[in-house]
């Protein structure tokens, strides 16, 4: 009986076999490639915001401390997005007529509120606490990046799990003592390891386990 | 995008809302509601024109009121208090420096009012320092002008040899203090 298919059938088969596999390997991390991408975490990505309010500006140029708007980090788990009136402790007086602020007086005049665009944005299961990592010498700098320098505010990391839990591993990487927390400049110092180390006990931080047990973050 | 449970139906701090009439998703506190846990704060409400200071000061307040007062007051009033912090420099008209008889005599009731409810120019702070905290700063507010305008024979006989044996070996007098003339022009107070 003649041969339905040449020899040379046998390599097509054996190609097609292991492109196939190749082939899904090949999507399948390029699906988690684009799930890391900034693409889905928006690492990078600036906003557009109703005014373009410049954190460069007002923390870099003018050192204000992050606490006078962001009255709620030390003590809440949100750090708190500051009301209207907060901005007009100098802006009814400084710039008072730059048509850029018209959406600041217009939104201080008719109690309407101004409809930021949130940059830094956690899936509804985390239960995410600023005042526990600020209290525990966690740097605003170490999650929010050189937001002194940021005309506008993009997100410097990528909030995925798996940079949460880089930290919640080894937290001594990152622990400041505390006056250092909200110093936007601050850089580990050489021994950080040490340091970090010391700091975290004397902090009384909980054991890794502890730190990273899923109901710490969701509950 | 996402899934369903990275957005779940249910609002967050501050989320919009297309529930109220105002877009919010938070309800503003009834008129002339009492937060929880503040009614402990009533005993540190101290009336205009009274001098009470209604905590104990220690080290820690100071630090704490040294700690706050650089973070609200400063912007304005200036490291020192003396009414030349940066936003002056940007425009805003000087507020007083502390280190004059006004402010040194006004009571500390006067002060929490100003720090309360604004005075001037100034829009008050209720909103941004808790009333512990306002204390805090008005403990600190006063060493700072007392630090302006101490005398030698205040101090404790220890610190006052120390004084005097700096005084004699021809070190850094730092004794009487300069006479205060209340300008905001000297740049002892400028250092933001």
């Amino acid at each position: 009986m003649a041969q339905i298919f040449h020899r040379s059938t046998n390599f097509i088969a054996r190609f097609s076999v292991f492109s196939a596999i190749f082939l899904i390997g090949i999507a399948l991390v390029a699906v988690l490639a684009v799930a890391r991408s900034p693409y889905m975490t928006r690492q990078n990505i600036t906003r557009e915001q109703p005014v373009q309010f410049s954190h460069k500006h007002h923390v870099g140029d003018d050192g204000i401390d992050c606490r006078y708007c962001h009255t709620g980090v030390e003590t809440s788990a949100v750090a708190g997005i500051p009301p209207t009136k907060t901005c007009m402790n100098c802006h009814s007086v400084l710039f008072n007529n730059a048509s850029y602020l018209e959406p600041v007086r217009e939104s201080y005049r008719s109690d309407k509120s101004i409809q930021w665009v949130k940059v830094h944005r956690l899936a509804d299961f985390v239960y995410f606490n600023h005042s526990i990592h600020i209290n525990k010498g966690v740097g605003c700098s170490t999650c929010h990046g050189p937001i002194n320098q940021m005309p506008l505010v993009f997100q410097a990391n990528t909030l995925l799990m798996q940079w949460c839990l880089d930290c919640h591993r080894n937290p001594e990487q990152v622990l400041r003592p505390k006056d250092q927390v909200f110093n936007m400049d601050w850089k580990a110092p050489d021994n950080q390891a040490e340091i970090g180390a010391e700091l975290g006990k004397s902090y009384n931080l909980r054991t890794t386990a502890e730190l990273t047990s899923c109901s710490t973050c969701h509950r | 995008m996402r899934q369903d449970m990275a957005n779940q139906p249910k609002n967050r701090p501050l989320s919009p809302s297309e529930f109220f009439g105002d877009g919010r998703s938070e309800r503003p506190p009834v008129e002339n509601t009492v937060a929880r846990g503040s009614l402990a704060d009533d005993e540190l409400f101290v009336p205009k024109n009274s001098n009470n200071f209604p905590l104990t000061v220690d080290l820690k307040l100071l630090e704490r009121g040294e700690e706050r007062f650089k973070i609200f007051c400063s912007p304005c009033h200036g490291l020192q208090g003396d009414g030349n912090g940066f936003v002056v420099m940007r425009g805003m008209k000087a507020p007083p420096s502390y280190h004059q008889d006004r402010l040194r005599q006004a009571p500390n009731g006067y002060i929490y009012d100003v720090t309360t409810n604004g005075f001037g120019q100034m829009l008050g702070y209720s909103a941004q320092i808790p009333p512990r905290d306002r204390w805090a700063i008005i403990a600190y507010l006063r060493a700072l002008q007392l630090s302006r305008n101490a005398k030698a024979a205040d101090l404790p006989a220890e610190l006052r040899e120390k004084l005097n044996q700096g005084n004699s070996t021809g070190t850094k007098p730092g004794g009487e203090p300069k006479p205060e003339t209340g300008s905001t022009k000297d740049s002892a107070g400028g250092s933001d």
